[in-house]
């Protein structure tokens, strides 16, 4: 890196072909350094969100997570179908158990072992 | 020694109109936010100041956070997303302040917030798409036999989605403070047992000094967990099709 006297020194100095040349290789310098920065600075973009859950605690919480919310969204459709339709307990059952296959679902796309849900296209 | 839940309790302190310390934590997170950004976008330099550069991170984070979930439209949504991740940031950040109330360390705060997000797909989708949202719950590929019991299943897979936004929010606050303060009350414990108990004192202290660390960690990727999967969700209302 130049030193700022050392540039000022430059400005006052009538300009001739060798500070012209020197100019514009500095700035190509600067332009490779700026498209490699910008470069750097969009790489870690896509990579954030891997390593957003990675500690151990993080990924438990989540799949916890992921698995209740399935199990407790059946319990409470069942107890709404059984508190309106009175067709207490079956409502209950039957929503629980699919509960806990959507919990299930839920818990194994959050673990990327079954893949995010592909939807038709084609319609 | 008091007890390590005791941190979650409500107080009223205006009784009148149920104003509560739940509340005022609330408010004092909007009114730092509000602030803060009022102060740092207030000189509106070419080049940013500190605070000013501090703003456009977070805008520019949440940003780019949100147009990659859900692409250059999705930016309408931004004004949502951008308040709900600032919110939950500060909430959880202000509740790391020793004596501070953390308001989303309570189910009915993180569920509202994920209600709001959810309300916001379901209707934006149905005005956006009309029938063709509940696309989303029929998956390509599957064998007709099957199709019912598989779309009542991404039903409930789809309405168990705010309830595992909500909980996994409000499971972290409340474990992540719970953990602190337990660490912190054997410290009292050990000193006040005396003898050769009290040389064992700085071990828990510097577990919870270990904690704190974590727990700061964990208010700022819990806040960002949370943005993101808003805008995975926002997502689906902009395109169920895919």
């Amino acid at each position: 890196m130049a030193d700022p006297r050392e540039r000022s020194g430059d400005n006052e100095r009538k300009p001739d072909s060798a500070d012209d040349a020197d100019l514009s290789a500095r700035l190509k310098s600067l332009d490779a350094r700026i498209s490699q920065a910008s470069v750097h600075r969009a790489e870690p973009e896509p990579r954030s969100r891997q390593t957003s859950d990675t500690s151990a605690m993080g990924q438990a919480f989540r799949l916890s997570a992921e698995f209740v919310a399935g199990v407790v969204a059946g319990g409470v459709i069942g107890w709404l179908v059984d508190y309106f339709a009175g067709t207490s307990p079956w409502g209950l059952i039957v929503c629980l158990i699919l509960g806990f296959c959507a919990g299930m679902l839920n818990l194994m796309r959050a673990a990327g072992l079954v893949k995010p849900a592909k939807y038709d296209d084609k319609r | 020694m008091a007890s390590p839940i005791e941190q979650f309790q409500i107080k009223p302190i205006i009784p009148a109109i149920n104003f509560t310390n739940s509340s005022l934590f609330m408010v004092g997170a909007v009114a730092v936010i509000v602030g803060g950004f009022m102060l740092a976008t207030r000189k509106r330099a070419v080049v940013p100041g500190r605070g000013q550069s501090i703003a456009e991170i977070l805008h520019d984070f949440v940003a780019g956070t949100l147009t990659d979930a859900t692409g250059r439209e999705g930016m309408k949504f931004f004004p949502l997303v951008f308040s709900l991740f600032m919110f939950v940031f500060t909430a959880n950040l202000l509740g790391m302040i020793p004596g501070f109330f953390t308001v989303t360390s309570h189910i009915i705060v993180t569920f509202a917030l994920a209600m709001l997000v959810i309300g916001t797909v379901v209707v934006y989708g149905l005005v956006k798409h009309g029938v063709h949202f509940f696309g989303l719950f029929v998956p390509s590929g599957v064998p007709s036999w099957l199709l019912p019991f598989i779309i009542v299943i991404e039903v409930i897979s789809f309405l168990s989605r705010p309830i595992s936004l909500s909980l996994r929010l409000f499971a972290n606050m409340l474990a992540g403070h719970i953990a602190l303060k337990v660490f912190g009350g054997f410290v009292v414990a050990l000193l006040g047992a005396g003898g050769a108990l009290t040389i064992l004192a700085p071990l828990p202290l510097i577990m919870a000094v270990a904690l704190m660390a974590l727990e700061f960690l964990v208010a700022a990727l819990q806040a960002y967990v949370f943005t993101v999967l808003t805008c995975i969700y926002l997502n689906d209302a902009l395109h169920p099709g895919h």
